[in-house]
């Protein structure tokens, strides 16, 4: 399965790991059901519009999922994902 | 919830922040927390990657400048512990814009620069509910950790 990094300061909403493992053929189907899992993981990934919020970049080793398919990007079973903040305000 | 950051460490902020005005500066805390007592003991200067127009009151660290910081952050064996930035001509206080791109965890310090000169910093962490952020005691050290 796919494995999903997480960072540090998401880890308390996902009982504390580092990295989660979920069945995924795409980046979609991936977050979908981890964040089936760990229900409290998505209002910090997830808008109240239910669309990733802006800063929440993934990576799919050093390429940003936005440059390839978006969440559609198909994963094959050893892919690792990385979520990376951006980091923004005023 | 306290951080504590040297004298030295907090300068460097306030120098980064004064050489970037009138435009917001900013960078990220580097440390370590243990026994929910956080330090911070490095620092990671970056450049405002915010179009040019937009700088002077909005600032943004790119996720390639995160991983890169994450990377470093590793190398020294420590962690991404917060983000620093600076307001030009305005309080410390966190903005609405602050709160909709805030992140939980990590330690927000706000530099207000007056006329190009560092007056004060605060602390502060977004509430679990994202509703807002609540103050963090900042401990001021004399001595390197």
């Amino acid at each position: 399965m796919p494995t999903l990094k997480i960072p540090t300061p998401l880890r308390p909403y996902a009982d504390g790991q580092s990295a989660l493992t979920a069945q995924g053929q795409n980046v979609s189907e991936l977050l979908e059901n981890t964040l089936e899992q760990f229900p409290h993981l998505k209002k910090h990934l997830y808008s109240e519009d239910n669309i990733l919020r802006p800063f929440v970049n993934i990576f799919l080793g050093e390429e940003n999922i936005k440059d390839l398919q978006g969440i559609e990007t198909p994963l094959k079973e050893d892919d690792i994902l990385l979520i990376i903040p951006s980091i923004a305000g005023g | 919830m306290t951080i504590k950051i040297t004298s030295r460490l907090l300068k460097e902020i306030h120098t980064h922040g004064e050489n970037a005005y009138p435009e917001e500066g900013a960078g990220l805390l580097l440390g370590s927390e243990q026994d929910g007592f956080r330090s911070v003991l490095n620092l990671l200067k970056l450049d405002n990657s915010r179009e040019k127009i937009a700088r002077h009151n909005r600032y943004l660290i790119t996720a390639r400048d995160m991983l890169q910081g994450e990377k470093e952050a590793e190398q020294l064996g420590l962690s991404i512990v917060g983000i620093f930035h600076s307001h030009p001509d305005h309080p410390n206080l966190p903005s609405e814009f602050d709160r909709e791109w805030a992140i939980p965890w990590y330690s927000y310090l706000i530099t207000s620069i007056q006329n190009a000169e560092a007056l004060d910093t605060r602390c502060w962490r977004l509430l679990d509910d994202r509703s807002g952020f609540s103050p963090e005691e900042i401990i001021i050290s004399q001595e390197e950790n």
